[in-house]
């Protein structure tokens, strides 16, 4: 956790770093820059799909800094930027998908797999207690006497 | 007691099914929510006529091709013969989006390899690009009467793509209204 916590930090440090001196021509203003990082974050990097837009040093992920920065500057809210986003390229460049008709299984299948694993696992414990009970009778246990007798003698015999 | 042991080789064959579809899908293909919208606006200055622009209302009541290329594009190349038969068809005009490109690249690779396009509109800081979805250069959008894109094409057009998919959407769209 802590480790995650300063990877993140480190992360956000570089990130700013580099977008400062990227945007060397524009005012350099921290606050701006942690706002860009921080939408940017929850945005899927196209190009190089296991990034965040944040992250990616893909050209299109740099233009896209670029729009959430300028639409940051002229006013917009986190929301209509990230509509921006949506409207072009799809729920698809969402880290958190909204839960829509498409997108019921990835918010449901964990809930169902965890629903269906319980109920096997209640119906096959209910189907051992039904089978017939391993303690043994009278006839068993006479039995069993007489085979580890048995076995005793073959033993004795033989050591 | 025999069924049930067929349970686990059960599950197993649907986890390889779900791994085989998976195999056969490319997560790099992700489908554009621009699909039957209407084309986003632009207007952008020709490749060849840097005095002349080109505007989205300018295509308004025909059906039409934008091809979004750039001379640094590799994959580009692979569709270029495809795109120069499909010019030589007459069929509609082919727009070419000259995608974050310099202009002297953009002309020396039309006049190296022959120009498929009705006519180039240069997006050289890609703000067109980014309104239309555009993440993967080469990609095609075929756009209706009305100035809906009807289909995406990511990636190169391909002979079996021309043949089999775009000419039959083109002529669907043109015989429609």
């Amino acid at each position: 956790m802590r480790v995650e916590a300063f990877k993140h930090g480190l992360l956000m440090l570089l990130m700013t770093i580099a977008l400062s001196s990227h945007a060397a021509t524009q005012p350099g203003d921290a606050a701006l820059d942690a706002q860009v990082i921080r939408i940017t974050s929850n945005l899927r990097c196209l190009v190089c799909q296991n990034q965040s837009i944040a992250e990616s040093t893909a050209d299109l992920a740099n233009d896209l800094r670029r729009q959430v920065r300028e639409q940051l500057q002229a006013g917009k809210t986190d929301k209509e930027i990230v509509d921006f986003m949506v409207t072009r390229y799809g729920d698809f460049v969402l880290y958190d998908p909204p839960l829509k008709a498409i997108t019921l299984l990835l918010w449901m299948g964990p809930f169902a797999l965890m629903v269906l694993a319980i109920g096997s696992f209640a119906w096959t414990s209910q189907q051992r207690k039904k089978q017939p009970s391993a303690r043994l009778n009278d006839t068993d246990r006479a039995r069993a006497k007489e085979l580890l007798n048995t076995h005793d003698d073959a033993s004795e015999v033989h050591s | 007691m025999k069924a049930k042991a067929l349970v686990p080789l059960a599950l197993f064959l649907v986890l390889v099914a779900f791994l085989a579809i998976g195999l056969t899908r490319d997560p790099h293909e992700v489908p554009s929510p621009l699909i039957d919208k209407p084309a986003p606006d632009f207007k952008l200055t020709q490749l060849q006529a840097p005095d002349k622009s080109l505007a989205l209302k300018d295509m308004k009541g025909q059906v039409w091709l934008l091809n979004v290329w750039a001379s640094w594009c590799v994959a580009c190349r692979e569709e270029h013969s495809v795109l120069l038969d499909l010019a030589q068809r007459k069929l509609l005009p082919v727009i070419g989006l000259n995608y974050k490109d310099q202009r002297e690249d953009g002309l020396a690779w039309l006049k190296a390899s022959g120009n498929p396009y009705t006519i180039s509109i240069a997006d050289s800081d890609g703000r067109v690009g980014i309104d239309y979805g555009v993440y993967g250069v080469p990609e095609s959008f075929l756009i209706d009467r009305t100035g809906r894109i009807r289909y995406k094409q990511i990636g190169p057009v391909t002979e079996k793509v021309l043949n089999e998919v775009l000419i039959p959407k083109i002529q669907e769209l043109q015989h429609a209204s």
